[in-house]
């Protein structure tokens, strides 16, 4: 991002103004690749709120040289992305006693209530199969695709090469189309 | 049929809800309370935590242990929370409180201290029975010690059962200057007050007791004693 120099200097001068300045430049692009990671819109939101203030915490204990030298939003991302992960493991091992149901490993198809009204019935099927693919697939279609990251922040977002980003990002895109193509060419 | 697909994919990408930089960013004001300034600081769903200035200290200080605390970010609020200038002010109720990083007991204790009418007190081991926890007097003390919301949840209302005005989170004298300023009688704390015309005991604070002539007013040590002599626990304050 190009303001992402600023969004650093401001870090390093003020942690908490700075951070304020971060969630409003990136808490779009958290928020969109949280609610493709789990099932409700509000899970997605918790989620997105769980892994910012996370994001905080890991800078109170970071050097301003190491501050510097952040790529915000792979880096927010990441952070996002192994909250989910965790989430998931801990409700594998201690079922939610709170009446909601627990978290799927996969987001479901139904779409929340606080779901876009303008959402298409092809966005609601697409984010459906979107939610069935391989994890890995998922992820680099959601970023890639989705969010419109550059194939480098996949990379560093998913811990790989560019070209195993790149390729994930395609065998998902194929699925999908392949999924879709029966209902579109009848 | 690609460009389909792909301009879909960007559609799923929905905008974050306004709420959400709220829930992340906390942030605090500096306003006039009743024994001074207080610092306080609010997230999303209400304030958080209220110090008097005197006791907090320094500022930077008191923003720090909040950071380092709860580890999350705090900035300056545009303006006061609603309800907080009235609450502090004792003219209206109070803002919303987010007490949800306490325990359930803690937030059943605060609950029940909230509801304890101004000019009036309750001893700990009142509070502990209304919790419904009638042994943890104790804990009740550790609770209230801790009190998150100080003012808002008018801890101070909460004394010895002998009588005694007991501890305050900002010291003693707080607390005996807020109970004054609503009008608490200090040195008539201890036991209960009976009515002999209606039959009724009452904690000696509550409305019904203060109303009572001296020629009728007749003092117990305990509610068992209260019971003996033929009188009811009022409903008010349900000694």
């Amino acid at each position: 991002m190009a303001d992402d120099e600023q969004l650093r200097a401001a870090l390093v001068e003020d942690l908490d103004a700075g951070f304020e300045a971060v969630v409003r430049a990136h808490s779009d692009v958290v928020h969109a690749v949280a609610r493709r990671t789990v099932s409700r819109a509000a899970d997605a939101e918790d989620l997105a709120a769980e892994a910012l203030l996370r994001a905080y915490r890991a800078l109170r204990g970071y050097s301003p040289a190491r501050i510097e030298a952040l790529t915000l939003r792979p880096w927010l991302l990441t952070i996002l992305l192994n909250t989910a992960r965790n989430d998931r493991r801990d409700a594998a091992r201690r079922p939610r006693t709170d009446g909601v149901a627990p978290v799927p490993d996969h987001p479901a198809s139904a779409p929340g209530p606080a779901e876009r009204a303008e959402s298409t019935e092809l966005g609601d099927h697409l984010a459906a199969l979107l939610a069935e693919l391989p994890v890995a697939q998922r992820t680099a279609v959601v970023l890639r695709h989705v969010v419109d990251l550059p194939v480098a922040e996949v990379a560093v977002v998913l811990g790989c090469g560019e070209a195993t980003a790149r390729s994930h990002a395609k065998r998902g895109l194929d699925a999908l189309r392949a999924r879709l193509a029966p209902k579109e060419t009848p | 049929m690609t460009d389909t697909l792909l301009t879909a994919l960007r559609d799923l990408a929905e905008p974050a809800p306004a709420t959400l930089a709220d829930r992340v960013v906390d942030t605090w004001v500096r306003v006039p309370g009743p024994l001074g300034e207080v610092f306080a600081v609010t997230g999303a769903r209400g304030v958080r935590l209220l110090r008097p200035a005197a006791h907090a200290g320094d500022l930077d200080a008191f923003l720090e242990g909040y950071r380092a605390r709860h580890g999350r970010p705090v900035i300056p609020a545009a303006r006061a929370p609603r309800g907080l200038l009235p609450a502090l002010s004792g003219t209206g109720p109070g803002p919303d409180l987010d007490l949800g990083a306490l325990t359930p007991f803690a937030r059943e204790v605060l609950a029940v201290t909230a509801r304890i009418p101004a000019g009036q007190t309750r001893p700990y081991g009142w509070v502990a029975r209304e919790a419904g926890h009638p042994k943890a007097v104790r804990a009740v003390g550790t609770v209230l010690a801790r009190n998150p919301v100080p003012l808002l949840v008018p801890c101070h209302r909460v004394v010895r059962g002998d009588g005694d005005v007991g501890q305050y989170l900002s010291g003693v004298p707080d607390k005996v200057a807020l109970l004054e300023r609503e009008g608490v009688e200090l040195a008539h704390l201890a036991g209960l007050v009976g009515s002999d015309t209606t039959g009724v005991v009452c904690f000696p604070t509550c409305h019904h007791a203060r109303r009572i002539t001296t020629a009728h007013r007749q003092g117990f040590a305990s509610l068992e004693r209260a019971r003996a002599a033929g009188y009811r626990p009022c409903r008010d304050c349900r000694p």
